[in-house]
């Protein structure tokens, strides 16, 4: 009797674990399967054609994926620096006392939803950048300084988790040698915890690629590709979010689910890149 | 100047500008949050959690149908997501453990954790709401549900698997068929675990919005049918902050506040429960 509730039970988790790969090859099914038309129609050129105009069936994703590739790299060139700073100054400078205050906040601060920093951004970051670089405030620009401050959290608790994992007898010899801290953060401390760093910053570039409600607030949503970073953009997830309640067409739709797919074989490439090649994970308690 | 001194002032340097970094960083994050409760206090009062949406300018709106729709929606998505959740960590932890079949299950909720969370709703507006042609709460939970399942799924794996063998050996000398040792003795060894995954998972899909957008699409009444589109406070949130109403927006506010420490809150149980356990150990 417990032997057959035994493999009921087995059968039964084994059953639920594989769905789960199921969902996954589901959804890239569903996603390829509702792309379909806009594939036939557009081909290749969905990629490389800018104009996106649903009154005259035109469906390029240019602007998109320039937007979401602009945004995203202004994020993570203001992102990068300030995370290994506040990671270095969580590992390495920080009193005990506030050490652990500070390291806390910082990881519930990645936590409140992207929501909340999309509203904050609208309502008192786009004033400023108005005032100061001039045009609607809603931009490119803007857009990529939420965005940075968005994943500023996520990265530096990463990081200094990555950094924290540098064996304290390492760093001990070297400041025995009188290294100063920072020829402990350069030479023993970034080099044995490189991978995970990387990774860490990968895995939030492929964050920042597919977050939606932090920049929908404030990019504005022009299918447009200008230099001018203060001039109002558009993202892949921007525009998903914006339109594919409103998509009145076949055609639409299917562009709208192209770009989708897109999104999401764009991050699983990044994130699978992040993971398999930096962030090999050992399990907790091994 | 000695390559000493060099070093030295090399350092200095590097160190301010962390400390600096450290201070702009966290100076935004103060700056947000000190907005998200001044504004929030202010706009919080009794009416917020009696009255269900109202027109612009009508100085009686609520919230009452979004922190209703809100609680339905994730509250269908846990019921399913986490018990799912647990039992996929389950076999991961207990029966597949470092089989091809079991890596490669984690890899894929490890990726699918980071994917963007819109995309999941439209996969949900496909394969629920366009066949259906209605926006619906159960499409919302549905979103929410797979979004919460891997998250709750490699939590348990890993609480699982910090649970002694000895523990498990034990309970087989004894006897125990399989299926009893997981539920009495891992299960319990892995209980607050298991619920710090439970709590983090719920905080994380409590505060999505985008796959809500065009699942369980909005609703300013209050509405309990989960077939019938539902209001939720991150879609009410967004719409009301990005309409030019300033009593909307005023109620915007008071849901971003609501919704926040609500997550907190989770976040910090969670937190808690983890330290305990340590604590135990």
């Amino acid at each position: 009797m417990s032997n057959m509730i035994d493999k009921i039970f087995a059968n039964a988790t084994k059953f639920i674990a594989l769905g789960v790969l199921l969902i996954v090859a589901w959804i890239f099914t569903v996603l390829f399967e509702h792309s379909l038309e806009s594939i036939k129609a557009f081909g290749f050129s969905f990629l490389t054609e800018d104009k996106w105009a649903p009154n005259l069936e035109k469906f390029g994703a240019l602007p998109a994926i320039y937007g979401s590739v602009v945004s995203t790299f202004l994020a993570m060139l203001l992102a990068v620096p300030v995370a290994i700073g506040v990671a270095i100054f969580l590992s390495e400078i920080a009193h005990a006392k506030i050490k652990m205050p500070v390291g806390v906040s910082i990881e519930l601060l990645a936590a409140i939803p992207s929501v909340v920093y999309g509203m904050w951004g609208l309502f008192y970051f786009v004033p400023i950048i108005r005032d100061i670089f001039g045009g609607i405030g809603i931009s490119m620009l803007t857009a990529g300084i939420v965005l940075s401050i968005m994943i500023l959290p996520f990265m530096a608790a990463v990081t200094r988790d990555a950094m924290n994992t540098t064996p304290d007898i390492l760093k001990e010899s070297a400041y025995a040698l009188g290294a100063t801290k920072w020829d402990v953060v350069k030479d023993i401390i970034i080099p044995y915890a490189k991978a995970g760093i990387i990774g860490s910053f990968i895995l939030a570039l492929g964050r920042a690629i597919g977050e939606t409600m932090a920049v929908t607030f404030v990019m504005g949503n022009v299918h447009n590709i200008s230099i001018d970073l203060t001039q109002p953009a558009t993202s892949i997830p921007v525009t998903l979010a914006n339109e594919f309640a409103e998509a009145d067409s076949e055609l639409y739709y299917s562009s709208l689910f192209e770009l989708s797919l897109l999104l999401l074989v764009i991050s699983f490439t990044i994130i699978s890149i992040a993971k398999f090649y930096f962030l090999r994970r050992k399990r907790i308690g091994q | 100047m000695t390559h000493t001194q060099k070093r030295i002032i090399t350092n200095n340097i590097v160190m301010t500008l962390s400390t600096l970094s450290a201070i702009v960083g966290i100076g935004f994050l103060l700056w947000i949050l000190s907005i998200l409760v001044i504004n929030g206090i202010d706009a919080l009062s009794t009416t917020i959690f009696l009255n269900e949406g109202a027109p612009p300018g009508n100085e009686s709106g609520g919230l009452k149908h979004a922190l209703i729709g809100q609680l339905l929606l994730v509250s269908y998505a846990s019921l399913f997501g986490v018990p799912l959740g647990i039992l996929a960590g389950t076999y991961l932890s207990e029966y597949g453990q470092k089989s091809k079949l079991a890596e490669t299950i984690r890899d894929i909720s490890d990726i699918m954790m980071s994917a963007p969370s819109i995309v999941i709703g439209a996969f949900v507006y496909a394969i629920v709401v366009a066949p259906t042609g209605q926006f619906s709460g159960w499409a919302g939970s549905i979103a929410l549900m797979i979004i919460m399942l891997p998250i709750i799924l490699r939590t348990t794996d890993d609480m699982l698997h910090l649970v002694p063998s000895t523990l498990r050996e034990a309970a087989f000398a004894l006897g125990a068929p399989k299926y009893k040792v997981i539920i009495q003795v891992v299960y319990r060894g892995a209980k607050a675990g298991i619920l710090t995954g439970v709590l983090l998972g719920v905080a994380r899909v409590a505060g999505e919005t985008a796959p809500l957008l065009f699942t369980s699409f909005n609703d300013n009444f209050l509405n309990t049918d989960m077939s019938q589109p539902m209001a939720s406070l991150t879609v009410t949130m967004y719409n009301y902050a990005t309409s030019p109403y300033e009593d909307w927006q005023k109620l915007g506010w008071a849901a971003a506040f609501i919704l926040s420490m609500f997550i907190l809150t989770l976040n910090i149980l969670g937190r808690l429960f983890l330290l305990k356990k340590r604590g135990k150990n």
